[in-house]
């Protein structure tokens, strides 16, 4: 497999964003309670994501090292901005239905740690797929905890209803405690089945967009110990 | 009066930020392992979430509705919200070391929390006048304090029981949120009947 490929393709399984990776927490648990949402939800963080790595790779020699954190910011919320005007022009039901997730799309990890990790190193062209992997691979993941969630939950996919289903839903699993049960059934899965044994995910520094930035080695340790070092 | 206990008391237990609107999940899954560190981060984020509030809400009112720039809320927002954490930090470490030791290690951690830009946007969303404004950012905020103070309860039950191999880490700590966030279902409606508006 060449490298176009790989960086294409690692987005979407072995460092999905989601399931792997555990960036995006926020939006994944709230936008997948339907299909349509996920889907939507997806589509809209990938052009941010797309956006943002195409330019912050191409200015990543201009923008000074000091100040490439908000510089990244005002740049992903000038996308998001953007992505939320044509969602609101052209599909406001979508808008209504994400409501105050899409704005905060700027806060995203995934985001902010493609462009941290990828794009301030890495060609265009190379960063453009990585986003692109990385946006199929989070789409896809909302998509699957959408259609858990849908499908058992309100007996519908996509807003088809599903014959038996419809009649015998699970209602809990489209309000907030199925949230975080179905991510937690997926995420288990992904270690029981996935033979990319995921390395004990800590949240801890390594997946921090603000890693290098903030200095210290683990979130874990409390506020005495980064007091000595001051 | 009665109107500001209804916000204060929906925002901490039936809108509850973590539980059922799903903004915060990083530092709720992530800082929430030992008690003292769960307490600092959510200080930090009730102080923050007020200051948030009390810059952008005149922000919004005052520059960006008469000229009608409405559309900057969301740059306008994220750049005052840094801004304003590193000011906070840079305040604090000089005039109060004391509050510095114990928030400071979170403060930066805190300009990407999509909590804080949620609550200021959906202060805005919801047409709240200023005090109400605050009194929601206030319920907010402490909301998160209750989440994570329960949750890391929670937490450090589970360390020590026998899990699943496949379910060790970050699956059980989700599947023991469920259960957390399950409980806080049982408020909806608890408000609306104690305070009929």
């Amino acid at each position: 497999m060449n490298k176009t490929a790989q960086n294409f393709v690692k987005g979407i399984i072995k460092e999905n964003p989601v399931l792997v990776l555990v960036l995006g927490t926020c939006p994944t648990l709230a936008t997948s309670t339907s299909v349509i949402n996920a889907l939507g939800m997806g589509a809209a963080a990938t052009v941010v994501l797309l956006c943002s790595n195409i330019v912050i790779s191409a200015l990543r020699k201009v923008i000074p090292d000091k100040v490439r954190i908000p510089c990244y910011i005002v740049l992903i919320a000038g996308f998001v901005t953007m992505v939320q005007m044509l969602v609101k022009a052209f599909a406001p039901e979508l808008d209504k239905a994400l409501g105050i997730y899409l704005p905060l799309i700027v806060v995203n990890c995934i985001i902010l740690g493609r462009a941290e990790m990828f794009a301030n190193k890495n060609n265009v062209f190379d960063s453009a797929i990585d986003a692109l992997g990385m946006g199929v691979g989070f789409t896809l993941a909302l998509f699957c905890m959408a259609t858990i969630r849908e499908v058992f939950g309100n007996g519908t996919f996509a807003g088809i209803p599903i014959p038996v289903l419809a009649d015998n839903h699970i209602s809990i699993l489209t309000m907030a405690p199925g949230g975080f049960f179905v991510f937690g059934l997926l995420i288990a899965a992904v270690n029981k089945f996935g033979k990319y044994k995921p390395k004990k995910k800590n949240f801890g520094c390594e997946g921090c967009p603000q890693a290098d930035s903030c200095g210290k080695t683990s979130c874990e340790k409390d506020g005495k110990e980064a007091a000595v070092n001051d | 009066m009665t109107k500001f206990i209804v916000i204060l008391l929906s925002a901490v237990f039936i809108n509850n930020y973590v539980l059922s609107r799903f903004l915060g999940i990083c530092p709720f899954l992530g800082v929430s392992k030992k008690l003292d560190s769960a307490t600092g981060m959510s200080l930090a984020v009730i102080f923050v979430m007020l200051m948030a509030t009390a810059a952008t809400y005149p922000i919004q009112k005052f520059l960006l509705d008469p000229n009608g720039l409405g559309y900057l809320q969301t740059i306008v927002f994220i750049l005052v919200i840094a801004a304003l954490v590193q000011l906070v930090e840079i305040v604090l470490k000089r005039y109060v070391p004391s509050l510095h030791k114990s928030l400071g290690v979170y403060l930066p951690l805190i300009t990407t929390n999509c909590a804080v830009l949620g609550v200021t946007i959906l202060n805005i969303d919801e047409g709240y006048n200023f005090a109400e404004a605050m009194v929601n950012s206030l319920g907010s905020g402490l909301g998160f304090f209750l989440a994570m103070v329960m949750f890391s309860g929670v937490r450090s039950t589970i360390e020590g029981s026998d899990i699943p191999e496949s379910f060790k880490g970050l699956p059980v700590t989700l599947t023991a949120a469920a259960i957390t966030s399950l409980s806080f279902l049982g408020f909806s409606g608890v408000i609306e009947n104690l305070f009929p508006m």
